[in-house]
């Protein structure tokens, strides 16, 4: 399909605003969601969308998240393009039903505001809860700031329903350091949106009155390992089209969308991996070290599920030294999950960088220019002593 | 009403060949249930005996369309399913009529799924849910559940040398659902079938949500021959343990009246799960019982009217 390049407006607008309008754009039949902060002003926004008549959406306006994400269940089972958005405890709740949503190859889009989960309650950023449903066949998006959330939630849309896919999508961002600040970031037309994600085109609907259909039913030993396979063959379809959305995206706005975005990497010695906002500030460290003669430069994860290894494992591979950044805690005595699966992607190599791991901004503790800088310095000692002594480090916590 | 001759030719939403146990309430009253049905339907199912032996893949024993996500959520699965019907009809996009209808036990209805049952009543989907209630955990093996009722066996009440059995009588949930003030809510008995079908056909009509609870024993748990199951629902109606009533748009209706009222003890001595209580040092539980059953009816009568 020749898609042309459209006039976008620029407006300024928060991660939460940008997410509530590419929701209005994409205009999906049914939406069911709770409010949580700091999720809360997409529910809002959304729900001054459907009092004005600017969407035809149908809104549930669900008494918790298990049944925002079971009614979901249902309304993308019957037939209907269905969205929801969550953080932190919300997407808790929702566990049990994650796992079915994916199961059911409903292609639901979740925007997720990232948020620390309890105890103790606090309501700021980390990644604790969309890192712990990594295993859940939910594809993962993350932003590094508004534009990419809006652009994400967009691209989501198409990813979750290509046919080689259909599986549910959560596009996620940092709680208040992306929700709720404002950033200049381009808008598409409505028009140019609707076109793009298309006409919902269900697969075995509920509402099919000539061919009745049954979701949910029990398989035993002869046949559950069997449709776990085929989410697993969905995911491995998952990157094809990932990337062709992505290019599609950008022929239509001029932002092009990968797995990641490799900066400096090319000749880079010591390289920093981040995911979201913190990604944006590696790289402005990163820029200020090559000024001093230092090889640095940042892979900044955008897609984590399907988690593509290889690519990272090409981009990371001519590194020395590898400093992963998770801002969530995997409590293994091992550090977080990017750690796990960043070593895992460059363990197959003839030649790999030594790895280690910055445990970092749990509960949306600052992370500073200077703390990343520290990171550097730190890779750069290791590449000198050539080995890992400590891998994993708690970046900027009082011990 | 059409004779239950007529009823007996419609055909079957719910097949046989299903692997209930023999005697088993609950499909009894799905059956009953949809006959009342004459529009296309939607079923959700709460996990439980109903949804895991009507549906073993690569089989199901249902004619409609029909989804079961997890234990406690069919009342916001369904309310998804009839959310998505109101937009797609709204847009032009699915031609024709739809009904929507969810089934649980009483441990998906009254406990577990009770949050998502109040959740989705109060929002007014339009949607029938059917509680096939008998009292008691049945599918994981017998386990008390809040419509389990006093003094009654299972396997987390058993009948000890201390503790004789469940301690406390069920929760009202008929009665709880009537106070969320939808259309309508009735409880039924599938020993009455022509006031089960009616009631249904009244829930399946109404602009909005309606609760029926409707008695489903478990051979197996309340330890009663399987063909004995409609003479058990019988006899909890004639006691008064299970009346039949309604409460449309508000208005509470007696729809049977027993002409003369049998001892609880009748319907108790029926069921293994109560045998216990036939000994000499709990006889004062089946007293306590009895006490209940008589100030429950007398509510209801007065709410009816009747008194």
């Amino acid at each position: 399909m020749a898609v042309q390049a459209v006039t976008q407006q620029k407006l300024a607008l928060t991660g939460n605003e940008a997410v509530a309008m590419a929701m209005k754009q994409i205009n999906p039949d049914v939406v069911a969601a709770y409010p949580i902060t700091p999720q809360t002003d997409i529910v809002q926004y959304f729900s001054t969308f459907v009092a004005d008549g600017k969407v035809k959406t149908e809104f549930v306006t669900v008494e918790s998240e298990h049944s925002a994400m079971s009614a979901c269940v249902g309304s993308c089972a019957a037939g209907a393009r269905t969205m929801t958005a969550t953080s932190s405890q919300g997407l808790a709740l929702m566990w049990e039903m994650l796992y079915i949503a994916a199961g059911f190859r409903l292609p639901i889009v979740m925007p997720v505001v990232n948020r620390a989960l309890s105890a103790p309650i606090n309501i700021h950023c980390d990644h604790s809860d969309s890192m712990g449903a990594r295993d859940s066949g939910w594809i993962q998006l993350y932003s590094e700031n508004a534009q990419e959330a809006y652009d994400n939630t967009i691209q989501a849309v198409r990813i979750a329903e290509h046919a080689d896919v259909r599986l549910p999508v959560m596009v996620c961002q940092d709680g208040f350091v992306i929700s709720h600040s404002l950033m200049n970031l381009e808008v598409l037309p409505d028009e140019a949106v609707a076109s793009f994600v298309g006409e919902f085109a269900p697969r075995y609907p509920l509402l099919d009155a000539e061919h009745p259909v049954t979701y949910g039913a029990l398989a035993l030993q002869d046949s559950y390992f069997e449709a776990r396979r085929q989410i697993a063959d969905a995911m491995s379809r998952a990157p094809a089209v990932i990337l062709e959305v992505g290019k599609e995206y950008g022929r239509l706005s001029g932002r092009e969308y990968g797995f990641f975005e490799a900066h400096r990497l090319e000749d880079a010695e010591v390289a920093v991996v981040a995911i979201g906002s913190a990604a944006g500030s590696a790289k402005a460290v990163a820029d200020s070290l090559r000024g001093q003669g230092i090889k640095a430069g940042v892979l900044k994860v955008r897609v984590f599920r399907p988690w593509p290894w290889r690519e990272i494992g090409d981009a990371l591979g001519s590194a020395r030294v590898v400093g992963v950044m998770d801002r969530a805690d995997g409590l293994s005595n091992l550090g977080g999950p990017l750690f796990g699966d960043i070593r895992s992607a460059l363990y197959d190599r003839t030649r790999r960088p030594l790895v280690v791991d910055y445990i970092y901004g749990l509960g949306g503790r600052d992370v500073s220019l200077e703390d990343i800088e520290g990171v550097f310095r730190d890779l750069l000692r290791i590449k000198d002593e050539g080995r890992v002594t400590e891998p994993v480090t708690y970046l900027g916590v009082r011990e | 009403m059409p004779s239950l001759k007529e009823l007996s030719r419609q055909p079957e939403l719910l097949t046989g060949g299903h692997r209930l146990c023999a005697g088993c309430g609950a499909p009894i009253v799905v059956r009953q249930a949809l006959k009342a049905l004459d529009v296309p339907l939607v079923a959700a199912n709460a996990t439980g005996c109903l949804e895991v032996a009507t549906a073993i893949y690569p089989y199901t024993a249902w004619r409609c369309s029909w989804i079961h996500s997890a234990f406690e959520n069919a009342a916001a699965t369904i309310s998804g399913v009839e959310a998505a019907y109101r937009s797609l009809k709204r847009q032009g996009k699915v031609p024709g009529e739809f009904r929507f209808v969810a089934f649980g036990g009483d441990g998906g209805t009254f406990d577990i799924g009770f949050q998502s049952l109040s959740g989705a009543a109060e929002r007014g989907h339009r949607f029938v849910y059917v509680c096939y209630d008998n009292e008691a955990y049945m599918n994981t093996g017998i386990q008390r559940s809040s419509a389990t009722p006093l003094g009654a066996e299972t396997t987390t009440t058993p009948a000890g040398e201390v503790i004789p059995g469940k301690r406390g009588h069920r929760k009202d949930l008929t009665a709880i659902m009537a106070a969320h003030d939808i259309p309508y809510v009735a409880q039924v008995s599938p020993s009455h079938w022509n006031d089960l079908v009616t009631k249904m056909k009244k829930a399946f009509d109404a602009e909005g949500p309606a609760f029926i609870n409707a008695i489903a024993p478990c051979p197996r748990g309340w330890r009663h021959d399987g063909s004995l199951t409609i003479e058990v629902t019988r006899v909890a109606v004639e006691t008064c343990y299970w009346p039949l009533y309604e409460v449309d748009h508000g208005k509470w209706r007696l729809t049977y009246k027993p002409r003369q009222k049998k001892p609880v003890e009748e319907w108790l001595k029926m069921q293994g799960r109560f045998r216990h209580l036939f000994r000499p040092e709990n006889r004062h539980l089946i007293d306590e019982i009895q006490a209940h059953v008589d100030r429950k009816w007398e509510e209801l009568l007065r709410r009816c009217g009747e008194i």
